[in-house]
């Protein structure tokens, strides 16, 4: 027999199941601890895009609980519209099986490989199948199944289908059993946290054994849900081309327009022309050669970049802000949202926030969150493009300490959001190095930069006039007293200079000659607006500001005036009459006012 | 002026320094005080005292920064306790007070230097002297030898004193308060004041004073302020010329310097302290080369000193500049001892007889 007779023999199609049984590591199940947080990723992502797309605020549960000595049992629940049952087997049961794939919009999850590779995963390592319940509204009932995967086929095996009682009115609920370990409880927390962190609008509930912990939402707010956008010209490989064309009725100009975005009939027509092709032939005639001239051709006619803002979700300066301010607590917080860009045809979005100081600790390099589509990446920061770009920065122009990474109470969050998240693997750990993203990165973090170094600057000169001004503030009132004694008079009230030094805002009330005199200075660095009540036997008819009005009660006038006061700046009023009274400011901070009555 | 107006007015000026501080204060002003700036720049000659004074430039310290805070706090500490030291009758010296300010915790000095520069500060606001505050410098007096009759007010009443007749070999001790003394009579046609102890006791031994009638005094190297003022006050009181004999190096013209046109120190007060009218003998740089007196070499310190002699305006004349610049080129100084080499007795025979004639002065 010849070898390739017998070579022929041993060669058989592989399952796409079979090949990630044995590529584990490809999705991030290369060890038990790593199992366990990539399989509640996988859970919550999916949760967050099925919330996301029923326009509902997530408010998932987690639940881990420990079943023997090495099996952990996972459970994920949402709030999202639920899976209809027929369709609950392939989505855990299959491998490749999702609704995402073929669309173009940005969102967590996207191959459908996560969620059924972790029942993969529990299958290998227990023997266990999964459980399913979903729901997808009050009038339906809850379907239960305990799925497993056909290695061989990769179709799902249903060992049980039942209508079953949930509490919830629409969602999903999903438990999963492996062999695992919680040794890396904390990395868990912390992708859960960081979760939380770019998701502000949902509320996570975990349960860790006997712990419990809560992410608290700070956003009511539910995110706009992308909408899927038709693929650009530069952004299309052959064989995505040759599906499309294959798929489509009508003539080559038509399909142009209508199947890809920025494509008028202009456009289109220059990409006829360039190609040599008829706008007229059926799409679908093409030869391939012909698709072949084609792409070449759409590659190099000019099109307007992508639309950004339908099928990106950037989270927003505030919201990142407000998510961080929750997590982490922070002297200095500021958010950047750029613009959009395109990379190969592809919209991206890139965000950033740097925060300083508080309870960061203040020796060791900067913490660093990445996250690609709202999603944290907590594995091979190393090897991430989000890393690469902050170490290229020369942070000592912002006046951060910097080894490699910047060093210090420093914490620097990228996202990076876009319709195709170019990751150097399946796992998803990583961002691969794309010059057009790692300059946005770049540019938000240089930007960033500078608002702290301002910052940094004013707190730094703050701190030394603030030390100054105290220790003023601690000598003269011992100058007071001894000078008291020297001339043998009261001691001076000696709060308006401290007022001074302190800069707040002085009133100071006096009468001389029969003429009350109100003067308020502002020592701050600020414009204050106050409104000055002064109540006295005297009706201030003459007053050289008149009052802003004037009320009378048992022969007492409360004379009102409402100043602006810009900073440096003096205002009085003069008017005749007996003093007395008293004098009261208002709509300012009382630490920041000091009111002196000299006649009292 | 009595003393008890004297104490009067002293406690007046230094309460009046207060009482500005207190004004501020009930106004709301942030205290402060301006003084001239005390640097070599900032001294001018005055016409009419013919002495070098502070000029115009003035520093103004507020307490609205903690250092300034605190100088004035210190002050007001100082004030009080002269206040009550002056209401008491008691003195102290200037280490004294030094000591005393231990117990002024937030006020207390951190060097003798410091509280010496606050008492001249208050000595400037006040336009008095420290001795009118009770205060005196704990260093000896000079002392004086030749043909003058004072009176000192001691503790134990008037004392009528000739400094040659009544005094032992090393003369009559200047007290530290000058303002004790009386001049009442003098035989004198000149007064020499000399830097070292050794050339004082050569010319006494000598017999300089009587030959020549001379008032001798012994400046003890950087004169104190009290034989300062006794210069200046034989000078006006009875006109007779006052000559000053130092070594022939920069330090030395210093010295003269002070006597003559006032300490930059004490510029507030030269016209009390100098003697504009006093005339420098020697040993000059020309006499090094003229006598060729025995000599040493120029340090860089020297010819630093020499340099900045000659930015100084109180040396801007051309007998000096002609001087220094022919020292600077010989590179030679000579000690007032030097003329030992010509014999013990060429200084009061030879060489002080002809620069007096020179001068004019015999």
């Amino acid at each position: 027999m010849a070898l390739a007779d017998e070579l022929a023999r041993k060669q058989r199609s592989i399952s796409v199941a079979e090949f990630f049984e044995k590529n584990k590591h490809l999705l991030g199940f290369d060890s038990p601890t790593r199992g366990i947080i990539t399989t509640i990723k996988e859970a919550v992502d999916n949760a967050l895009d099925a919330c996301e797309e029923a326009m509902v605020l997530p408010d998932i549960y987690i639940a881990i609980k420990k079943i023997s000595s090495d099996v952990y049992r996972i459970i994920v629940e949402d709030n999202g519209p639920g899976i209809v049952p027929d369709q609950i087997p392939f989505v855990f049961g299959k491998l490749l099986y999702g609704s995402r794939f073929h669309q173009i919009k940005q969102s967590r999850g996207q191959q459908g490989i996560g969620i059924s590779a972790a029942v993969l995963y529990a299958q290998l390592t227990t023997g266990l199948p999964s459980t399913i319940i979903s729901r997808t509204g009050p009038e339906s009932r809850a379907y239960r199944f305990d799925i497993q995967i056909n290695i061989e086929s990769n179709e799902p095996d249903v060992l049980v289908r039942e209508e079953t009682e949930w509490d919830r009115t629409h969602g999903t609920r999903v438990q999963i059993e492996f062999r695992s370990t919680l040794a890396a409880k904390k990395r868990l927390l912390d992708y859960l946290k960081y979760t939380s962190v770019v998701n502000p609008h949902a509320r996570i509930r975990v349960e860790l054994d006997d712990e419990s912990f809560t992410f608290e939402r700070v956003s009511d707010e539910v995110i706009e849900c992308p909408q899927p956008i038709q693929p650009h010209p530069h952004g299309i490989e052959i064989g995505h081309l040759k599906r499309m064309l294959a798929a489509c009725d009508a003539p080559l100009e038509d399909f142009l327009i209508q199947g890809f975005c920025r494509v008028g009939k202009k456009t289109a027509g220059e990409m006829c022309t360039l190609s040599g092709l008829s706008p007229d032939i059926p799409a679908r005639s093409l030869s391939s050669d012909e698709q072949k001239r084609l792409i070449d051709a759409m590659q190099n006619v000019k099109v307007p970049a992508p639309p950004t803002l339908q099928c990106l979700s950037p989270i927003g300066e505030d919201l990142i802000t407000q998510g961080l301010e929750k997590e982490f607590q922070m002297d200095f917080v500021r958010a950047r949202t750029r613009s959009s860009s395109v990379f190969s045809g592809h919209p991206f979005v890139v965000e950033a926030a740097l925060g300083y100081g508080g309870k960061l600790p203040a020796e060791g390099n900067a913490q660093i969150l990445r996250f690609a589509n709202r999603v944290p990446l907590i594995y091979q920061q190393g090897a991430c493009a989000i890393t690469g770009s902050i170490s290229q920065i020369s942070w000592k122009n912002y006046g951060i300490s910097q080894s490699g990474l910047p060093t210090g109470p420093v914490l620097i969050l990228v996202h990076v959001a876009s319709t195709n998240v170019p990751f150097t693997s399946e796992s998803k750990d990583a961002i691969a190095s794309i010059p057009e993203i790692e300059r946005e990165i770049v540019l938000a973090l240089q930007d960033l930069g500078r608002d702290l170094k301002t910052y940094l600057s004013r707190r730094d000169k703050n701190r030394i006039q603030e030390d100054r001004a105290r220790a003023v503030c601690a000598i003269i009132p011992e100058l007071a007293e001894k000078v008291a004694e020297i001339v043998d008079m009261p001691l001076p009230d000696i709060s308006p200079i401290e007022g001074r030094i302190m800069k707040k805002v002085v009133a100071k009330k006096m009468i001389r000659d029969g003429k009350v005199s109100i003067e308020v200075k502002n020592y701050t660095s600020h414009p204050e607006t106050i409104s000055i009540y002064n109540t006295s036997q005297d009706g201030a008819g003459d007053a050289t500001t008149p009052p802003d009005f004037v009320t009378e009660l048992d022969n007492e006038y409360t004379k009102v005036w409402k100043v602006p006061l810009e900073p440096g700046s003096v205002w009085r009023v003069d008017y005749r009459g007996t003093g007395g009274g008293t004098l009261e400011i208002r709509g300012i901070d009382e630490k920041k006012i000091v009111v002196v009555d000299v006649d009292v | 002026m009595s003393k008890e107006e004297l104490d009067r007015t002293a406690k007046l000026r230094l309460i009046e320094i207060a009482r500005r501080w207190y004004d501020q204060m009930v106004t709301g002003e942030i205290p402060s005080i301006s003084l001239p700036t005390r640097t070599k720049q900032n001294i001018e000659y005055d016409d009419e005292a013919e002495v070098w004074k502070y000029g115009d430039r003035e520093s103004v310290r507020s307490a609205g920064t903690a250092k300034s805070a605190l100088h004035l706090l210190k002050m007001s500490y100082v004030i009080w306790f002269l206040k009550k030291q002056i209401l008491e009758n008691r003195s102290s010296t200037l280490r004294e007070l030094y000591y005393i300010s231990e117990g002024w915790k937030k006020a207390k000095f951190s060097a003798q230097d410091e509280s010496n520069f606050l008492i001249e500060d208050l000595e400037i606001l006040t336009d008095m002297q420290r001795e009118a505050f009770h205060l005196r410098p704990e260093e000896d007096g000079a002392t004086i030898f030749g043909p003058l009759k004072l009176r000192e007010q001691t503790r134990r009443g008037a004392r009528d004193i000739h400094c040659q007749d009544d005094v032992g070999e090393a003369g009559y001790q200047i007290p530290s308060n000058v303002e004790n003394l009386d001049f009442l009579e003098h035989d004198a046609r000149f007064v020499i004041a000399i830097e070292t102890g050794g050339m004082y006791a050569r010319l006494i031994e000598n017999g300089f004073d009587a030959e020549y009638n001379a008032v001798l005094i012994h400046l003890k190297g950087q004169p104190a302020r009290s034989t300062r003022r006794v210069l200046n006050r034989i000078n006006n009181k009875f006109d007779v010329p006052v000559v000053v004999f130092t070594d022939g190096d920069p330090w030395s013209y210093r010295i003269f310097a002070s006597v003559a046109y006032g300490a930059i120190k004490s510029a507030h007060i030269s016209d009390l302290l100098a003697t504009p009218k006093a005339h420098f003998i020697g040993v000059q740089p020309s006499d090094i080369r003229d006598y060729n007196l025995p000599s040493d070499h120029l340090t860089e310190r020297d010819v630093a000193a020499l340099n900045s002699e000659l930015s100084d305006p109180r040396f801007a004349t051309d007998y000096w500049k002609e001087q220094i610049q022919l020292q600077l080129k010989m590179n030679l100084k000579s000690e007032q001892q030097a003329f030992a080499a010509k014999g013990l007795d060429f200084v009061t025979k030879e060489y002080l007889p002809s620069r007096l004639a020179d001068l004019g002065i015999i």
